[in-house]
């Protein structure tokens, strides 16, 4: 493996300062799930290696019902689905945190890592965008908040400039009557990447009939995840039923731009953003 | 030849010092500095298990953890298993299931085992199946594997 630096920072100030001097060759170590193996195989060139788990901002995992939750950029996935409130809020999210590789790798491996990865087809990017999450980010000029949904540019590309690192995510609690929901097509039964995957929320009228407000988004059809926002807005207001979801599912599928690859052809990818959609919406909607 | 970092870490309850580049893996580590050969490389990308250790209590694949990052940490490998006299329930059950043949997944499916069952004395079929998704063996088709891990949670919840 390419020989580099490794230094464990202690404060978010002390990495941003070292991210600043040392530019593109200076990257984040977290879980180290992908980083570790894309030095090793040479896809990606780093001089110096900055672990944040030693940041006490980076650790936080703090969930209130009326906050919502904040998630530190390096909490590891088991410790997401290990407290039944988080599970209870966001179970789109958990759905994501409990497939992404085995046991091993959820042991290391975080939400945060997963969305700086920037992949396609990340798990746990899907939810966070229909859960409304936030990243806050810290930089040489102090600290901006960005969607994040504009938070991925291109594969393995983020919207972070130099000397910036993710800090945490903040996910706003949920409204009432309402529920997430996260799935991907695999053709095994775990340890794979998605061909596509679809993640929903809903938002139900306290009768539970009519859809208040409703967010999909997509994975691995297109080069960054989407936020199928046409298809998120048509539904707003509609009375829950299949003639809704199913055009919310064709409007989802008429932003989809798959490539065709090992994994799957356009064909097959754009038919099942349809499937999967509606599975999601539907799936949101029966854990309401 | 790039310079060496110091790290006092704590293997199977012995303190132990040694020193390693910042890119040698904790699997590189074990094996090549510390000669606890028993984790084994096979993918050497997070995906066959192979390597599975447990670090400060949570099972980890060594080849994706940096050796300077266990400064001060604990690890666990198939060598802090047996006692001098004995083995441990779940190395037991793998033999009297015959759960086992080249060997080489073996030391990691009995970590990851061990890590299991840590956790969650009773699992369910089922449940050791999805723990065990990360530990790949091309021999046995898993079920003697399967079979052992139950042996053991029987043996050692009793």
């Amino acid at each position: 493996m390419q020989d580099f630096s490794y230094v464990s920072a202690q404060t978010v100030s002390e990495a941003v300062s070292l991210l600043d001097e040392n530019g593109e060759k200076a990257r984040i170590l977290a879980g180290g799930t992908d980083l570790i193996v894309q030095v090793r195989e040479a896809r990606r060139d780093v001089g110096l290696m900055i672990d944040v788990k030693s940041i006490p901002e980076v650790n936080v995992l703090d969930y209130d019902d009326d906050a919502g939750l904040t998630l530190g950029a390096a909490v590891e996935c088991y410790k997401i689905y290990a407290v039944d409130a988080i599970c209870n809020a966001y179970p789109g999210l958990i759905d994501a945190t409990k497939i992404i590789g085995g046991t091993a790798i959820q042991g290391r491996a975080g939400v945060g890592g997963n969305l700086c990865n920037a992949s396609p087809a990340a798990d746990c990017i899907p939810p966070l965008i229909v859960l409304g999450a936030t990243c806050v980010i810290a930089g040489p000029n102090g600290e901006r908040e960005l969607p994040v949904e504009h938070f991925c540019t291109g594969p393995g590309q983020t919207a972070l400039e130099k000397g910036e690192m993710l800090v945490s995510l903040k996910i706003p609690a949920p409204a009432s009557n309402s529920s997430s929901f996260y799935l991907r097509f695999i053709p095994r039964n775990e340890m794979d990447i998605a061909v596509v995957g679809a993640g929903a929320s809903v938002t139900l009228d306290a009768a539970k009939q009519t859809i208040v407000s409703a967010r999909i988004a997509l994975a691995a059809v297109a080069p960054t995840p989407l936020f199928a926002e046409e298809a998120s807005e048509l539904l707003a207001g509609r009375e829950v039923s299949d003639a809704a979801i199913d055009e919310a599912a064709q409007a989802a599928q008429a932003i989809a731009r798959p490539i065709s690859d090992m994994r799957g052809t356009a064909e097959q990818r754009t038919h099942l953003v349809g499937v999967l959609t509606r599975r999601a919406l539907n799936g949101a909607i029966q854990r309401i | 030849m790039a310079r060496k970092s110091h790290v006092q870490t704590t293997i199977n309850g012995e303190t132990v010092e040694f020193l390693c580049e910042s890119r040698q893996s904790l699997l590189e580590v074990l094996r090549d500095e510390l000669y606890l050969t028993g984790a084994k490389e096979g993918c050497n990308n997070g995906n066959c298990g192979a390597c599975s250790v447990i670090l400060d209590g949570r099972l980890v694949n060594s080849c994706l953890v940096l050796g300077v990052e266990t400064e001060g940490r604990s690890v666990e490998t198939i060598e802090g298993l047996a006692e001098p006299d004995k083995l441990h329930p779940i190395q037991d059950a793998f033999l009297e299931n015959a759960a086992l043949q080249c060997g080489i997944c073996t030391p990691g499916f009995i970590m990851s085992a061990k890590a299991l069952l840590d956790s969650n004395p009773n699992p369910t079929e089922h449940e050791i199946r999805y723990w065990l998704a990360g530990n790949l063996c091309r021999c046995t088709g898993y079920d003697k594997i399967v079979k052992a891990v139950m042996d053991a949670a029987q043996e050692t919840s009793a």
